[in-house]
């Protein structure tokens, strides 16, 4: 088993990174995968919390790179779901308590146990950043549709491309549909046409979302919610497979069915 | 009775030289040849020199050794020595009369100037992403986009063969000639020289197409390309 890195990255804050990963994470492990997410915001960790782990906490990323626990120690497994595991940030340091060798480090000894090591990457583009591009073997750009956040994205899109970790993938979070129809916020078509990167995948402004962050269980483990088979949908494709986009935005009755008709034949 | 010739063999010049000591030219050229055939793997496809010293040798002479070497797939490309008669006899089978000097040949070959005076220009394949700089002291051409929040500096004047959305600046030393081009013009902010302008906000279902912007009358102005004027 050699397991493939995935930090999980934005350069603005709060556009969902945090979210993405845990669900990401999950929902790659929900396929059977084995999976460790590890939170790269130290200072301000938060994947523990959104994953509902916060109370397991006894040693951390830091505790790790300074040698006082070993690798297995600092693992929480989550309980839900055969083989996922969390490595938390330390609260009390700041990011240049680890170094992007360290991180290199770090992942070259979980690869050889695990499918996946999913990277939450802290916003801004300082050490933090570097921290968790440095092992990264793909990049997934999380961004919002609002000019502030497409343009830290195109940065980000940039310096990736720097270090040669490129091609990103995109994925658009809290996207309002009907918002989109009016005209009044960037389409996934607008957003793909300006950063010119695959999108992986298109995740509705959803109540749901904060709801189950604060409940401490990712979205995706809720099978019924339309979110959840977005974040599953996106795990295919992360895994390489051709998964059809949903219809999120369209009604599944006979006027959107007329509406999806005519539209598609304007646009010849 | 054949006695045996010295022979010296050096490096030179990125190529083996070989010197042969007193002795009678054939007695030389069979201790020459044996030596070559016994250490057939060192010399194999090697070009060599050799150094003749003060004999005079007939063509026939540099012929037949030129011969026997290449039977062991060594070739003779240089004779040296200090006899006008070997030289020229040398010369006429095509063969080096000095050893080259690498340094000698470098110092003949400069390469040619392709830049026009004040005609530098740097051409950038790739989408110009936000935070991505180009300062330039002559022309800028892009094939790609240019992205907000990406900036060209420009001497000359500035090209971009996709859409233009960042900050672009022709003519940056102050010259009023300069223009900008692009096949979708919709920058932050386009400069030329010291005049600054701010494209209107582009109206939804305008038709989009390649423009030049250039200074009239103390304005900068953007056009229409038009291929027929």
């Amino acid at each position: 088993m050699t397991a493939e890195v995935i930090t999980i990255t934005s350069g603005k804050g709060g556009v969902g990174k945090t979210t993405c990963a845990a669900n990401i994470g999950a929902a790659l492990a929900l396929t059977g995968d084995k999976v460790v997410c590890i939170d790269g915001d130290i200072g301000l960790r938060n994947l523990d919390v959104v994953l509902g782990l916060e109370n397991r906490i006894v040693y951390d990323l830091v505790d790790v790179v300074e040698g006082r626990c070993r690798l297995r120690q600092a693992m929480i497994k989550d309980k839900r779901i055969p083989e996922f595991y969390l490595i938390p940030a330390a609260q009390t340091r700041d990011k240049t308590a680890v170094s992007p060798n360290d991180m290199v480090e770090l992942c070259d000894r979980l690869r050889p146990d695990f499918d996946w090591v999913v990277i939450d990457c802290p916003a801004g583009i300082e050490r933090g950043f570097r921290n968790a591009m440095a092992p990264a073997d793909q990049v997934v750009v999380v961004t919002n549709p609002e000019i502030s956040a497409v343009r830290d994205a195109d940065r980000i899109i940039g310096l990736i491309e720097a270090e040669e970790k490129g091609p990103a993938k995109l994925i658009l979070n809290r996207v309002n549909f009907d918002m989109v129809k009016r005209g009044d916020m960037l389409s996934g078509d607008d957003v793909v046409d300006l950063l010119a990167i695959e999108l992986i995948g298109v995740l509705p402004d959803d109540e749901q979302v904060l709801v189950s962050s604060n409940q401490g269980i990712p979205v995706v483990f809720n099978e019924k919610s339309k979110i959840s088979k977005a974040f599953r949908n996106i795990a295919g494709r992360i895994k390489g497979e051709e998964v059809p986009f949903l219809n999120l935005e369209e009604r599944n009755d006979l006027l959107g069915a007329l509406g999806r008709i005519f539209r598609g034949s304007n646009a010849k | 009775m054949m006695s045996k010739v010295q022979i010296e063999i050096k490096g030179v010049q990125n190529s083996l030289m070989v010197v042969l000591g007193e002795g009678k030219w054939q007695d030389a050229e069979n201790s020459l040849i044996e030596r070559v055939n016994s250490q057939s793997g060192f010399f194999k496809g090697a070009k060599i020199v050799v150094d003749v010293g003060n004999r005079e040798l007939s063509a026939f002479e540099l012929g037949a050794l030129r011969d026997h070497l290449a039977d062991l797939e060594v070739t003779l490309g240089t004779v040296i020595s200090t006899v006008e008669r070997t030289k020229e006899n040398a010369r006429r089978f095509g063969l080096a009369t000095r050893i080259p000097s690498s340094q000698s040949n470098l110092k003949k070959i400069t390469p040619l100037s392709t830049e026009f005076e004040g005609e530098a220009a740097v051409m950038i394949h790739r989408t110009m992403r936000s935070g991505f700089r180009i300062a330039h002291p002559g022309h800028v051409t892009v094939i790609g986009d240019v992205n907000p929040g990406a900036e060209i500096i420009a001497g000359g004047n500035i090209v971009i063969w996709g859409r233009l959305r960042g900050l672009v600046h022709a003519g940056a030393d102050g010259n009023y000639d300069s223009t900008v081009c692009a096949l979708d013009m919709n920058p932050t902010q386009l400069r030329i020289a010291d005049k600054i302008a701010v494209p209107p906000k582009r109206k939804k279902g305008e038709k989009v197409r390649p423009e030049i912007a250039m200074i009239i009358n103390e304005q900068v102005v953007a056009e229409t390309w038009n291929y027929k004027k």
